[in-house]
């Protein structure tokens, strides 16, 4: 198998009344993690269908593991795709297990690798239990087992964590970690932007089925050129202003806070400001040489900033 | 395995973990039975005296009864997983919609057949054990009425498939499969009874015992009719007599009832895209 493990060359889907996704080209490789972000209705679903093969693209190419998901032939490359849709649900009235051996039997792998799955998933405890008293979360784990059935090679999940606890969470991320070292192309779409982001190697954003930025977290970071958060405690603001030379200027500060640093009586005050990437490295130069300085964090625009500018920045070109 | 074979192995013991298999066994053991035993009580006897009058009697009501158990049984298959998500999921796995289809089929067809086999063999059996009667000839009778009514089931199993695979929620489902029986098993009947009278003769006549074929229900009536050599035609079925009443077109009449509504509901299945 070639490096590439998605590649879409302007791929469209139209509707009669609404335009689902507007003509889109990516890739993504084998071994990478690509985050799939944007607001409902913003054409997410619509894109992993149509990479799934279970909707026809309007106009384009998709090749998915090097085939056309559509052609007679994907059947066969379908083993080694690992689909989570939104909002799983399975046969109420079977167990887990039950519904486990049917859908592992159907890819074709046999029972030990569903129980040993049920056991990673930590629902082995519930499962010959009926779906129906299932919680949300053990659902959404029996959803993510059957996607993890006979190691894919194109992970294709919508909404992953949602309902999962922290630690269920936790090694969600772990499961997809491993998998990618094996060389799994993963497309993640999650609403949950900060705990995704260290795991994630590109993000793709989406808005009414455009994309609006596509790369690596420093790509996207360099071209919003957003201000990152400097707080400073022991420093008063006119001390800061001295040391770094007017840099700050009057607009750049930001509301200042109080908190609970290292104990809780020694709560210290911060003072915050924005500044540009450029003048990171000047300001900390010039701080961390005073005795005063007392605690400093810096605050790199996150995921979450980064979506709000690019979704704000398409709605004001689109007026 | 094969894909098929899975799909079914999984239709199968849904179909008997709903108690769908017991109750419809259980159906057919009383009906069968009870038409044994009071069948003939409007000649003023009691207990079984004529294989005929009884297979009649059950084929009339299994006219009835066999197709809404197979609509019941089958409407759910596909809207049902619609509405849990399961179809979307099934169509990423290496799993062909022709394979869904036919593995469902094969599934729920056992499980009519099984019910059948059961609820019509074992009344057999009892009859050949209680009455003075030729044990061959209701054996082989009642068999063949089996594989009939089986096959009657499988007719309206593949009619329920069109309209799960049609329609995107299960209570739209339910209504349009009460139609189709009614259609069936109702009004046809009268209709095309009107339509004979109204037209006073001026029908092609050849013509008009073929009319029955479109209808599944009758199909089945004459096939009964003609395995226990019934003389007595009644209603509609009287315009079998000029005709078309060969058994093995009306078996083959039947098959085709199954594949072509199994054939339709698989070309609208991969017309149809799954959106949300």
């Amino acid at each position: 198998m070639n490096d590439i493990a998605v590649e879409l060359k302007g791929v469209c889907k139209y509707y009669p009344n609404i335009n689902a996704l507007h003509p889109l080209s990516m890739s993504v490789k084998a071994g990478e993690v690509l985050g799939l972000f944007g607001h409902n209705g913003a054409g997410k679903s619509t894109l992993m269908k149509l990479i799934l093969g279970v909707l026809k693209p309007s106009g384009g190419e998709i090749l998915a593991l090097g085939h056309c998901p559509r052609s007679n032939k994907s059947h066969d490359y379908r083993t080694l795709f690992g689909y989570l849709p939104e909002n799983v649900s399975f046969y109420e009235q079977l167990t887990g297990r039950e519904v486990l051996h049917y859908l592992a039997k159907l890819k074709g792998h046999g029972k030990a690798q569903a129980d040993r799955l049920l056991e990673e998933v930590n629902l082995a405890p519930a499962a010959d239990r009926a779906v129906k008293t299932y919680s949300k979360g053990m659902r959404q784990r029996l959803g993510l087992a059957q996607a993890f059935l006979g190691e894919p090679k194109l992970l294709i999940l919508d909404e992953p964590t949602v309902g999962l606890d922290p630690v269920a969470t936790q090694d969600f991320y772990l499961t997809v970690d491993r998998l990618k070292s094996g060389g799994c192309a993963v497309i993640l779409c999650s609403h949950v932007l900060p705990g995704v982001e260290s795991h994630i190697d590109r993000a793709m954003i989406l808005s009414k089925g455009r994309k609006l930025a596509l790369g690596h977290l420093a790509e996207l970071r360099e071209a919003a050129n957003l201000p990152i958060e400097v707080s400073v405690a022991g420093l008063s603001r006119l001390a800061i202003e001295e040391k770094t030379n007017g840099i700050i200027t009057e607009s750049d500060w930001l509301q200042s806070s109080t908190e609970n640093s290292s104990s809780l009586a020694n709560s210290a005050m911060y003072h915050r400001f924005n500044t540009s990437a450029d003048n990171k490295l000047d300001i900390l130069r010039n701080l961390s040489t005073d005795s005063d300085l007392q605690d400093l964090h810096i605050k790199l625009p996150s995921l979450e900033d980064l979506y709000r500018y690019y979704l704000s920045d398409f709605n004001k070109t689109a007026v | 395995m094969n894909k098929i074979l899975i799909v079914a192995q999984k239709e199968f013991r849904d179909g008997l973990r709903n108690r769908w298999t017991g109750a419809i066994t259980v159906i057919f053991i009383l009906m069968s039975l009870g038409l044994a035993y009071f069948g003939s009580a409007t000649a003023g006897v009691l207990g079984f005296s004529s294989l005929e009058s009884t297979l009649v009697s059950l084929a009339s009501l299994c006219v009835m009864l066999v197709p809404l158990i197979a609509l019941m049984l089958a409407y759910n298959s596909f809207v049902g997983e619609l509405e849990q998500g399961t179809l979307l999921l099934l169509m990423t796995y290496p799993l062909s919609s022709a394979q869904l289809l036919l593995g469902k089929f094969t599934g729920q067809a056992a499980i009519i057949t099984l019910a059948s086999v059961l609820g019509f063999g074992l009344p057999a059996i009892i009859i050949c054990l209680v009455s003075d009667v030729d044990v061959a000839s209701v054996l082989i009778a009642f068999s063949q009425f089996i594989v009939l009514a089986s096959l009657l089931g499988w007719v309206f199993i593949a009619l329920a498939y069109i309209i799960s695979i049609s329609v995107t929620e299960k209570s739209k489902a339910a209504g349009l499969a009460l139609i189709v029986w009614f259609l069936f098993v109702l009004v046809f009947d009268l209709v095309l009874m009107a339509i004979l009278v109204a037209s006073e003769g001026n029908i092609n006549q050849t013509l008009v015992p073929f009319l029955l074929w479109v209808n599944p229900t009758d199909v089945f009536r004459i096939l009964v009719y003609t395995i226990i050599g019934a003389e007595n035609y009644s209603g509609v079925l009287q315009i079998a007599e000029h005709g078309a009443d060969g058994t093995a077109y009306l078996f083959a009449v039947m098959l085709l009832w199954v594949a072509l509504p199994l054939a339709f509901s698989w070309w609208i299945f991969n017309k149809k895209e799954l959106s949300e």
